[in-house]
């Protein structure tokens, strides 16, 4: 009896092993090959642009006498989206919410050195910036960073260190109290300590912050990105109103090619053509459309009316670049810890 | 323990059911192929740290308060989940009443909602401009982006253990014995204390356990109608995407770890009792 | 049937399908004390009403924000329907490899004792006490780039992670003890004592599996097999790390909702939403249909 159980035991484990090694192979030999595809994996609220600007490229590639080619997209999370392409989601060309996450994928050694060059502008087509989006009327007074620590202002913003989006929004608040504060660190940390005082939900991402400012109702004032608020704006016409303040970042949304992915897929030429394509005039136009900044000054001009162009923006070099800029405020122990850390 | 179990052999000298060899292949080939050896990869990760670092990384102040926001708001949903799974699994049971069928049928439902849109929907309704939470703000009791904003997300996402581990059960039960103890002049209470309860406790132990673990790890929908606020509101499954979205894959699979143990032992206490108590009842 | 005394339905007769649907529905009469019912039903609807239904409501209000032609364009878009298709896919082979799995486990759990029975029993509910978030890592730090297997896999070009046996695996995972964890309770309940009579008598395992092992479960078994259908369909967490979110490849149904969601575009995710709603509705009709055939 015992003997046979264990035979049992043993041909049952074979047989599921085998049964479940051949499924594996089976389904994962499906996906492969498959052409000229191209893999775009992007962050939340491009979706729209993207779409478009997939048909625009689409049609002016084939102008240009290029294989057929297909373009996938993927969005989510600027943070997450770069760590899926870490783990193996075969992104051809990324176009995520800020350089840092690029450069975690150039560590991870899928990304050459020196792909912020590779294109113009810092390899960013299109830039935004942090902007406050205040209820109708504005009745807390809302005009500038000073007014978001008095009491009684309740503050919506994500948190920089789930949200990628969220890092802009704290950076921009630091360059404007420097500047107040003639540099002073420890002023300026009391300022924001202030500030995250006054925040009532510390979303994880920047959608859910929007959501929980207009769908629910909470708090007086969002800090969003330029072009979220506008798409609040739009969804919710006549309820919102958008307040520039002096001072804010530029907010620049890298691009990138995924070099490992893309000689592996024989993508090199359409991906870098598909990048590049971004900076001509009718994709820059797209972009505006889009409540994106376009990179193209002569462009740019044309939105006058739309954006505030008198701002003055701060840019991440200020800080010294990501890397030390996630030293400094975002790693674990770092400003952002301590502002919450009694 | 041991003796028990030499007391059966004895008893029986060998298993007499046949299909051991089978279903014991069976189970321990699936459970390794897809739970054991993906899981693994946790463990391996995690070694990755020192032991010190372990330590410094499971220990630290927002993750202990992490712990603490999760396990305790867990426990209370588990508990509301286990008064009320038992109660609705004993209408469902034991009473006929007209719309019977679609309350039983609505209870798996908090589990096709993905849970984003459970937690969406929950803090849209809970907020002090929601339908319910507008009530409440006028007692002054604030529910979302509060602890119990955090539990009443963990109770929707746990509604269908306890009911559906206690329903079978309960249908089960030999109606026998209540009935003796009824003719034999036992009060209604003392019966469904004394008798019906004590064969129950397992499945509803089994299922309040299930909805704790559940309670312990969910992130999708407690998320949105948490705060969180570092110290107040922020759940240990947060701190682990926090560390994810900084690349530190080792300290995220620690804390994850840390959990993982507390619900295992909870599991296993839990399993233990309900293992027991067959032998108890059943010898 | 009507004839049937008060106390027979209590009696557990091998074989014999109709006991525990009776029980279910005979009235009470001996018991019935009107105001513990009230009371309790009452108390059933108002927990289910606040914590359940109201929530659905919202979602139902908010996909029909827009009115019906907005609904209809929501849910009848390409990338709708296909990620409809992946999630059809991935929960039905999760339910078949689940219930596969929870029948031999509960078996073997409730009619052997041998040393580690309950270190096996909580091994199964591993699943349970995962965070969603976690069990995706998982599949990522096993078959990923940057997992143990990611190697020999790039090599024999195979790919789990962010494509759709990835997503499938991870189904599986998170519902993985759902059909055992319904099963289990009931057959521990029952005991052993007829599997062992019927041994004793000759009877072989897959005689006494069918004959008096599986009339005992087959309500858990529907219930079991329809909590982790809903389970699978709604699963989120897990699958949203594993997928790498390619639209209209790996994106499951609530993937798309969150997609839709992020990009502003509340009403078609609470519109596609309520497919998973609609879905899980349809098969508590389908169960109710088997219950009632049974009667």
């Amino acid at each position: 009896m015992r003997k046979k159980g264990l035979a049992r035991i043993a041909a049952a484990v074979t047989v599921m092993s085998l049964l479940f090694t051949g499924c594996g192979g089976e389904s994962g030999g499906k996906d492969s090959g498959g052409g000229s595809e191209l893999l775009n994996v992007s962050y939340d609220p491009t979706r729209e642009f993207y779409a478009k600007y997939n048909e625009l490229f689409l049609e002016h590639w084939k102008g240009e006498g290029g294989e057929e080619v297909t373009v996938t997209q993927s969005h989510g999370g600027s943070g997450s989206q770069a760590r899926s392409v870490i783990e193996g989601n075969e992104a051809d060309v990324v176009t995520l919410a800020l350089a840092h996450d690029v450069t975690a994928i150039e560590e991870a050694g899928l990304i050459e050195d020196g792909w912020l060059d590779e294109f113009d502008k810092e390899s960013s087509p299109y830039t935004s910036t942090i902007v406050f989006l205040v209820r109708k009327g504005n009745e807390k007074g809302i005009k500038d960073w000073g007014d978001l620590v008095k009491d009684g202002v309740e503050v919506i913003t994500p948190n920089p260190k789930t949200s990628g989006g969220a890092c802009w929004n704290f950076l921009a608040a630091w360059a404007y109290q420097q500047g107040q504060d003639g540099g002073d660190e420890e002023a300026t940390k009391e300022f924001m300590k202030k500030l995250y005082e006054n925040v009532l939900v510390l979303d994880s991402g920047a959608r859910g912050a929007t959501n929980t400012f207009v769908e629910n109702g909470q708090g007086d004032v969002l800090i969003a990105w330029e072009n979220e608020a506008y798409l609040s704006m739009e969804e919710y016409p006549g309820e919102y109103e958008i307040v520039t303040p002096s001072v804010s970042i530029l907010a620049q949304p890298s691009v990138a090619v995924v070099d490992a992915n893309a000689e592996e897929h024989g993508t090199e030429e359409v991906a870098r053509a598909y990048l590049e394509y971004l900076y001509s005039d009718e994709a820059q136009r797209l972009a505006g459309e889009n409540y994106y900044r376009p990179s193209d000054e002569k462009i740019l001009q044309e939105f006058s009316d739309q954006f505030d162009l008198d701002m003055e923006l701060v840019t991440i070099e200020d800080f010294g670049g990501w890397d030390a800029a996630f030293e400094t405020y975002f790693d674990d122990g770092a400003v952002f810890d301590e502002i919450y850390s009694d | 323990m041991e003796q028990q179990i030499v007391k059966v052999k004895n008893k029986k000298g060998v298993r007499v059911i046949p299909g051991f060899g089978l279903s014991m292949g069976v189970t321990l080939a699936m459970l390794g192929c897809l739970v054991l050896i993906p899981l693994a990869s946790i463990f391996l990760r995690a070694s990755q740290l020192e032991f010190g670092e372990f330590i410094q990384v499971v220990t630290s102040r927002q993750v202990v308060s992490g712990y603490v926001v999760s396990l305790s708001c867990a426990f209370f949903a588990a508990l509301i989940n286990a008064v009320f799974g038992i109660i609705l699994a004993w209408v469902l049971v034991r009473y006929d009443f007209p719309g019977k069928r679609l309350m039983d049928g609505l209870i798996e439902l908090p589990f096709a909602l993905p849970t984003a849109v459970a937690g969406i929907a929950l803090t849209y309704l809970y907020s002090d401009q929601g339908w319910i939470g507008a009530l409440f703000d006028k007692m002054g009791i604030k529910i979302a982006y509060t602890r119990i904003g955090i539990t009443i997300a963990m109770v929707f996402v746990g509604i269908p253990f306890v009911v559906r581990a206690v329903q079978p059960v309960l249908e089960k039960l030999d109606r026998e014995y209540e009935e003796a103890a009824l003719m034999l002049g036992a009060a209604k209470l003392y019966t469904f204390f004394r008798v019906i309860l004590p064969e129950l406790f397992p499945a509803l132990l089994a299922g309040a356990g299930l909805a704790f673990a559940r309670g312990i790890g969910e992130y999708g929908s407690v998320v949105f109608i948490a705060g969180n606020i570092p110290y107040e509101t922020q759940i240990a499954p947060l701190l682990i995407m926090t560390k994810l979205e900084q690349y530190k894959y080792a300290d995220a699979t620690a804390i994850a770890l840390v959990l993982l143990l507390i619900s295992f032992l909870l599991m296993l206490l839990i399993n233990s009792i309900q293992i027991y108590m067959q032998r108890f009842t059943k010898g | 049937m009507e004839k049937k005394s008060e106390r027979a339905y209590g009696r557990d007769v091998v074989g014999d399908g109709l006991h525990s649907i009776q029980k279910v529905i005979e009235p009470r009469k001996p018991y019935s004390r009107p105001i513990v019912k009230y009371i309790l039903i009452s108390v059933s609807v108002l927990f289910l009403a606040v914590m359940l239904v109201i929530p659905l409501i919202v979602v139902a209000v908010n996909a029909l924000g827009d009115g019906w032609a907005a609904y209809r364009e929501a849910i009848l878009d390409e990338y709708t329907v296909k990620a409809l298709l992946l999630t059809l896919l991935a929960t039905v082979t999760a339910v078949a490899v689940n219930t596969v799995f929870g029948i031999f486990a509960a078996y073997l759990l409730s009619k052997f004792y041998f040393k580690g029975r309950q270190v096996l029993a909580t091994l199964i509910d591993i699943p349970f006490s995962i965070s969603p978030v976690i069990a995706g890592l998982v599949f990522i730090l096993t078959f990923g780039n940057i997992g143990w297997m990611g190697d020999f896999l790039k090599a024999h070009d195979i790919k789990i992670v962010f494509a759709v046996p990835g997503v499938i695996l991870a189904t599986i995972f998170v519902t993985f003890p759902f059909v055992f964890r319904e099963l289990f309770p009931v057959l521990n309940a029952q005991g052993k004592d007829e599997e062992e009579a019927a041994a004793l008598m000759g009877a072989g395992g897959f005689m006494i599996f069918r004959r008096i092992t599986f009339p005992h479960i087959k309500w858990a078994l529907l219930y079991g097999v329809i909590l982790c259908t809903a389970r699978a369909m709604g699963e989120f967490g897990a699958v949203s790390v594993i997928s790498g979110h390619l639209r209209g490849k790996t994106n499951t149904l609530p993937l798309h909702v969150e997609i839709l969601y992020n990009e502003f575009n509340t009403t078609a995710a609470f519109a596609v939403s309520s497919i998973l709603v609609i879905l899980a509705v349809l098969i508590l009709i389908a169960r109710n249909i088997v219950e009632w055939k049974r009667k």
